[in-house]
């Protein structure tokens, strides 16, 4: 048996008296993309937050590819091949999406602690930047300002500049919230094209899209994993309609 | 690439042939100054401009961490303060024929004063910067602020340098060839100075270093999330800033032939994020422009009242309550080529 | 039992710093406001003692003078600048309350002049008396802790008991959700900012009959005031408390013993001197020291 991209055992956190992650194990192999469906405030978000390193866990291991990265910073993650979007788009609102992606792919050229030369005229980094903005089709947009970037566009820059990372395993929290359907099924569209290329997580409420895209689901309802399987498994899951009905309650 | 994207490639920015003349206006004019000076008549026109060139020195050190990197560092005057203390020291011992600690002996050569003016600051920074880039944001103004007023209150108690009433210098270093005790001659070198500091901050902001920098200025967790710690990045910067700063005190010692706390004191370091402001953070001509405006404003208001601080206080408070971006956001809007 | 008097001055001194950081740090940690002329809302309620005192010769009415003086001083500073800055960057609120000080100031010279105000201590309190054999004290800085203990259990119990003081710990730390819970955010900043004048206030009154009442005064306890909030930790009233006593405490200790240890190895001028500077510095080393060990501050959780 191979070990898991990522495999995540016992992770815990809690703030004060709530517990946002209790316990939750999680093992992707590689290649495989797998969905995080949850009520609001399952914790999903938080869940993502430890896996990338911004937020400390309590107890628990996070293993990239067999190595113990759970007190590695974020930084340090990404150099290992975790890449992240964010629900709420974390952009560079000065500068171009091509600047954006530019930096990502700087990023993995070596330290950046060099003082002369011009960053933007690089020609190797420019043109490789330019490459994942035409490939999610943003490559029309490159030169506007990110600042003024519609909703949509932020969301594919957000997964440029990820994929510019070139990472192993990406997380992807809430690729299509705010999106209008268009952008929806476009963004679906990209993401089957990279299904099997990268091992992914994706957190997201739209079911549709993860029907379409997940080889499995784990299902995250107060910070615990209450069920896990195939998208057929999930749909006749009498514990997840429950869970999901009863958010009608609160 | 569709019309729309090749319009865009210069964003906010006015056409570059216009700003290559702005720019050598204001070299030949820069250049000129002290003849123009002399044919007005007014003879203490090229001491000011000199206070101006040190000053946007100074400021232009602060604008890389504060206009570009944004880190509001309300402590910056400790640097420039440290750096005029490095070079009036070495001038003390090697007036006084001793040595610093005992075996560092003085310097009245201002080759051997700059450079290291801009060592001690630069060590100074790191030490200061290690600290302070631990915290972020209200944090870090306040431990800023508060490190200046340490390094002041050193200063303050050191008596063989002067203590309170701060260290005369009975004479400017010296440079070979140069007569640095003429004012026409130490305007062309704080100039030079300037000079070559513009170019550096040039270089660096449009690096990949001055590229992340920038980065980290707009959103840090975006820049880790990238793979960027923005810890070293920001102290490097930090570093590189103070030992401007130590390069302007210096010449600023030289200039005047004297050192003093008041070079620490918390209020420069206000005056020198004034200057940044109302230049224009985060542009390259800013803090020249921010400088020139503040010296001439405060020499303007001293000549008329005593109370020169209240019209100060108001005029800045108008702008920084009613301007945003400061002057060269203003002359920018009056610039063609503007979106 | 110099030890013992200069403990007990210590604290008296701790205890004007934390009236200044316990406003300060919960406009920081509430309003996300970083406020420069908190130290001259100090320096007003000093200088209308002081006019008063020496008008009235009532310490009562110099008391509340002091608190009035800071109050009409705040209410007025927020109304024309402070309000217009909530939703300006650091840098604006800087620079805005730096012009803000030079203005401040620069009146206070113009109608009290340069030469320093000294007022006299209220009678009924102007004695000494003995606390320990050996260790007679002033009652008038005795009333000074003793009133500063008062007003930190009184914050202390309606923060810790009260809806608003729940709202005021919760804003401290997490500002968005205090909005999230539709609080009329006017109000609240409105009842911040006046409880931080009052606090300034209150410190500069009872000041003012210990320290020259100068043009410059707010300044210098500002500075230690933000070291206070750096060392406690931005937002909690517990570590400006606990803050401000060790940073008084450190600082009159230094004051007190330093240049008298170095005095035994060097000449008495020097030793002074470097003393006194020495001792300035050592409230700075141990903000280092905290920052080091606890970057947060020690009384705030770090994550």
């Amino acid at each position: 048996m191979t070990t898991p991209l990522l495999d995540v055992q016992g992770l815990c956190k809690r703030f004060g008296g709530l517990t946002a992650t209790d316990t939750v194990d999680l093992a992707l192999p590689e290649g495989e993309l797998h969905a995080l469906i949850g009520p609001n405030g399952a914790g999903k978000t938080t869940l993502i937050n430890q896996l990338v390193g911004s937020l400390e866990h309590d107890s628990g291991s996070i293993r990239l590819d067999g190595a113990e990265i759970g007190h590695l910073p974020v930084w340090q993650r990404v150099h290992r091949g975790l890449a992240r979007t964010f629900q709420i788009t974390q952009l560079l609102p000065d500068f171009t999406p091509l600047d954006t992606v530019m930096l990502a792919v700087q990023a993995r050229h070596g330290h950046s602690f060099r003082f002369f030369g011009n960053a933007r005229n690089d020609r190797k980094i420019r043109d490789e930047a330019m490459q994942h903005l035409d490939q999610i089709g943003l490559g029309a947009r490159a030169n506007a300002r990110v600042g003024d970037l519609a909703q949509g566009e932020r969301k594919q820059l957000e997964l440029a500049a990820a994929l510019a990372e070139k990472p192993r395993l990406l997380l992807l929290d809430e690729p299509m919230a705010g999106l209008g359907s268009a952008e929806s099924q476009q963004m679906i569209g990209q993401l089957a094209a990279l299904k099997g290329k990268i091992t992914m997580l994706i957190v997201e409420h739209d079911m549709e899209a993860v029907f379409t895209l997940a080889d499995r689901v784990s299902v995250l309802v107060y910070g615990k994993i209450i069920a896990r399987g195939s998208v057929d498994d999930i749909k006749s899951n009498e514990d997840v309609k429950v869970a999901y009905l009863g958010e009608g309650d609160v | 690439m569709s019309s729309e994207a090749i319009a865009q490639t210069a964003p906010a920015q006015p056409a570059l042939a216009l700003r290559l003349i702005v720019a050598a206006v204001i070299v030949a004019l820069l250049i000129a100054l002290p003849f123009i000076g002399k044919a007005l008549g007014l003879e203490s026109f090229t001491g000011l401009a000199t206070q101006v060139l040190i000053y946007a020195i100074a400021a232009m050190s602060l604008n890389l961490i504060l206009g570009y990197g944004g880190m509001v560092s309300f402590g910056h005057a400790a640097f420039f303060g440290v750096g005029g203390y490095a070079a009036g020291i070495l001038y003390f011992h090697f007036a006084d024929k001793s040595d610093f600690l005992g075996f560092i002996p003085g310097s009245n050569a201002l080759l051997i004063a700059l450079p290291v003016a801009m060592l001690v600051s630069g060590i100074m920074a790191a030490i200061i910067g290690a600290f302070s880039l631990r915290t972020g944001g209200v944090q870090f103004i306040m431990i800023t602020l508060a490190f200046a007023q340490m390094l002041f209150f050193l200063f303050v108690s050191l008596q063989t340098y002067g203590g309170d009433d701060g260290l005369i210098m009975r004479r400017r270093q010296i440079l070979p060839y140069l007569d640095t005790r003429d004012g026409t001659t130490f305007y062309y070198i704080a100039l030079a100075m300037l000079a070559a500091w513009f170019v550096l901050t040039f270089c660096i902001v449009r690096s990949r270093f001055g590229f992340v920098l920038n980065g980290m200025r707009q959103n840090e967790a975006r820049m880790a999330a990238m793979g960027y710690a923005p810890y070293p990045y920001k102290l490097v910067a930090f570093i590189i800033a103070g030992m401007g700063a130590g390069l302007a005190g210096a010449l600023m010692a030289n200039y005047l032939r004297f050192a003093s706390p008041d070079m620490l004191h918390w209020t420069k370091s206000g005056e020198l994020m004034m200057m940044v402001i109302l230049g224009g953070a985060g542009t390259l001509f800013g803090p020249l422009l921010g400088a020139t405006a503040l010296v001439l404003l405060e020499s303007f208001l001293t000549a008329y009242t005593e109370n020169w601080q209240l019209p100060l206080g108001i005029i800045l408070l108008v702008i920084v309550l009613f301007s945003h971006g400061g002057l060269s956001a203003l002359i920018r809007r009056f610039m063609p080529g503007k979106p | 039992m110099l030890v013992l008097e200069q403990i007990l001055n210590g604290i008296q001194f701790g205890i004007a710093l934390f009236l200044m950081s316990a406003g300060l740090t919960l406009i920081f940690g509430i309003m996300g406001v970083i406020n420069l002329t908190h130290g001259s809302l100090y320096m007003v309620g000093a200088y209308a003692a002081a006019l008063v005192a020496a008008k009235t010769g009532s310490a009562l009415l110099a008391l509340v003078a002091g608190l009035a003086g800071a109050a009409v001083a705040g209410i007025v500073i927020e109304a024309l600048v402070i309000r217009r800055l909530y939703a300006r960057d650091h840098l604006d609120q800087v620079l805005a309350t730096f012009a803000l000080i030079l203005i401040i100031n620069q009146t206070a010279t113009m109608l009290f002049g340069r030469q320093p105000l000294f007022v006299a201590m209220p009678p009924a309190l102007s004695h000494s008396v003995t606390l320990l054999p050996g260790l007679v004290y002033p009652v008038y800085r005795l009333v000074v802790i003793a009133v500063g203990l008062v007003v930190a259990l009184g914050l202390a119990l309606p923060i810790n008991r009260t809806r608003i003081g729940m709202l005021v710990r919760a804003g401290a730390t997490s500002r968005e959700m205090v909005r999230a819970l539709g609080v009329d955010i006017r109000l609240l900043y409105t009842i911040i900012f006046g409880l931080g004048a009052l606090l300034a206030g209150l410190a500069g009154a009872m000041a003012a009959p210990i320290l020259a009442v100068q043009v410059g005064m707010g300044e210098q306890i500002l500075i230690l005031a933000f070291v206070v909030v750096v060392i406690g930790g931005v937002g909690s009233i517990r570590g400006a408390f606990y803050g401000a006593l060790l940073a008084g405490l450190i600082d009159t200790m230094l004051r007190a013993f330093l240049p008298g240890l170095l005095r035994q190895v060097m000449a008495g001028s020097n030793a002074d001197a470097l003393g006194g500077g020495l001792s300035s510095m050592g409230v700075y080393l141990l903000m280092a020291i905290v920052l080091l060990v606890r970057p947060k501050g020690l009384f705030v959780r770090q994550s």
